[in-house]
């Protein structure tokens, strides 16, 4: 079993009018089954609405399947007493940076998770100074929070989980807010953490080229998985990609494009690299 | 019809040790009709420039002028400014607060000194535009995807009738698809109505599909101003400032540096797409 196993897994969002009668129910979940290998950098994509988020609340127990099982780091989520240690292994980062922070100072704003949890004191220092550092912002540990840009603040919010020292971090669209660098800035420093401390990684973005480099991917629609496989597999389903209100790197669109318009270059291309490589070819073949 | 910025600076939190400089004497001539795109990075001065452009931050130095007046004046009527330039927020579904999602809609031509009946009409009007099924307009904005939310938040700016469109980032957190949407929905308004639109962008694609203008901010000062391929042409510059061209773009300067003679202004897919072919077919 992975570190991430879902089996069967539904979640439904009741809703209740004032006497307590079920007014509607929603399925937000809908028999997801995924398997999620340690140190795997791994990619959830899907519109607005796809169930994405839920799933995510599923692995940090802060939701309760309604059918089914999830199991994080081989613990069921469904049973009370395993939330919390469930929640040591799986740390989270949502989308906005503002509304993790608590703490004046940097420092301590990314001690205080080390700290709730008991921590020794000598510890709690050598883990934040070490997770600031594997994210890039050990310069500004004496820093306020509040002066900081939006992607520096979500690099901030991540090394506070790191330094509870999770197996596994998911990132709920954590780059949604923030400008090009910034997106770059936090992109870096997640994979970082999952080369060098080979942290398992699942970030959810609507951002096609941040899910380039995972190494498998999942499309979500109507709360079920409808794709998984490779980014290159995944990738060279353009039509079926629109279908689920998705799109492809603009690259991908492009090399996708010509191959409509009669030029003989292979499906599912990622990369600028790989184009120009193509497109070379294709030129000097011909020429 | 213009909007003109003349010497415009603006200066936050003036004598005291936050003081910064936010922006840095803006001389910019927005023409009726125009799609502009303005980009920069966080800080760089945009959101402080559009709240200059309907009133919400006085100038600390220079002047604007509307359609000819000078909005400082004393005696000119700032609310009118404020109806005929509409700000869309980031995140303007946070601003949602009515029970139903007419009454929201309505709350801005209400507050313009509208009738209930206006009022209604233009709520009908604006909804209509943004492509809302007319079934939800009786129910509570709430329970709308985020998609949904922000026409309804747009609706209600268009509700006041304005010349102006002025959107912070109107793409932000959503799916493709409902980025797609509400461009198309921008571009649309922009075609038909002939409204002035000015959107801010972390997307460099968007920008470079849709808009006509783009005016690059950085460090409170206006950096380049002109058409997309113009300033793409300076991505390496733009890159400089925490910026970046669209993808194709890079891909047609390293085609050409490998001797394949395309299109280095290309900066949308079908640009490069047509650019690319055209070279092939030549070739061969």
């Amino acid at each position: 079993m992975g570190i991430i196993k879902a089996s069967k897994l539904v979640h439904e969002y009741i809703r209740r009018d004032e006497e307590g009668n079920v007014e509607s129910i929603q399925t937000a979940i809908d028999h997801v089954d995924i398997d999620v290998k340690a140190g795997d950098f791994i990619a959830v994509l899907g519109h607005n609405g796809s169930g994405k988020s839920t799933l995510a609340k599923h692995i940090n127990a802060l939701l309760e399947p309604s059918e089914g099982t999830l199991w994080v780091d081989g613990k069921d989520t469904k049973d009370p007493k395993n939330t919390y240690e469930i929640r040591r292994a799986a740390g989270m980062v949502f989308q906005n940076p503002d509304n993790q922070i608590i703490a004046t100072v940097v420092e301590e704003d990314v001690g205080f998770g080390p700290e709730n949890m008991g921590v020794p004191c000598e510890e709690i220092w050598t883990r934040v100074e070490e997770s600031l550092k594997s994210v890039g912002m050990l310069k500004y540990r004496s820093h306020s929070p509040n002066k900081l840009s939006g992607g520096q603040k979500q690099r901030v919010a991540i090394a506070g989980v790191m330094a509870m020292e999770p197996k596994c971090i998911v990132l709920d669209e954590p780059t949604a807010m923030l400008d090009p660098n910034g997106r770059k800035e936090v992109l870096r420093a997640v994979h970082e953490l999952n080369r060098k401390k080979g942290v398992t990684v699942i970030l959810i973005t609507h951002y096609m080229e941040e899910v380039v480099d995972a190494d498998y991917v999942y499309v979500m629609d109507k709360g079920q998985v409808v794709m998984q496989g490779t980014p290159r597999s995944i990738f060279s389903q353009v039509e079926k990609l629109k279908e689920h209100r998705l799109d492809v790197p603009q690259i991908t669109l492009l090399a996708h494009e010509l191959k409509k318009s009669g030029l003989a270059i292979a499906d599912g291309i990622l990369t600028r690299e790989e184009l120009l490589e193509a497109l070379e070819k294709l030129y000097h073949r011909k020429g | 019809m213009s909007i003109i910025l003349d010497k415009v600076n603006y200066v936050y939190s003036t004598g005291t040790a936050y003081e910064i400089q936010a922006l840095k004497d803006i001389n910019l001539t927005i023409e009726d009709g125009q799609f502009i795109g303005i980009i920069g990075h966080t800080g760089s001065g945009k959101s402080t420039l559009i709240q200059h452009l309907n009133g919400l931050v006085k100038a600390t130095s220079g002047a604007i002028y509307f359609n000819g007046q000078d909005i400082y004046d004393e005696d000119y009527n700032m609310k009118e400014l404020r109806t005929k330039v509409g700000l869309v927020f980031q995140y303007p579904e946070h601003q949602l607060f009515e029970t139903t999602i007419f009454d929201d809609v309505c709350f801005g031509p209400k507050n313009q000194g509208l009738n209930k009946n206006e009022a209604g009409l233009r709520a009908f009007e604006a909804l209509k535009s943004v492509g809302l099924p007319e079934a939800l307009y009786y129910q509570s904005p709430f329970d709308l995807s985020g998609g949904q939310k922000r026409r309804v938040a747009i609706a209600g700016v268009l509700a006041m009738k304005p010349e102006v469109l002025i959107l912070d980032e109107p793409t932000a957190g959503l799916d493709p698809k409902g980025r797609d949407e509400i461009l198309d929905l921008i571009a649309k308004m922009h075609k038909e109505k002939n409204m002035t639109i000015i959107l801010v962008s972390h997307s460099m694609e968007d920008v470079a599909k849709y808009v006509d203008r783009i005016i690059v901010m950085n460090d409170g000062q206006v950096m380049y101003d002109g058409l997309p391929r113009e300033v793409f042409r300076h991505y390496k510059e733009l890159e400089a400032v925490g910026l970046a061209a669209p993808q194709v773009t890079y891909l047609m300067h390293e085609l050409q540096e490998k001797g394949i003679p395309v299109d280095m202004d290309a900066t949308t897919v079908e640009e490069a797409k047509n650019s690319i072919l055209k070279v092939m077919q030549s070739n061969s």
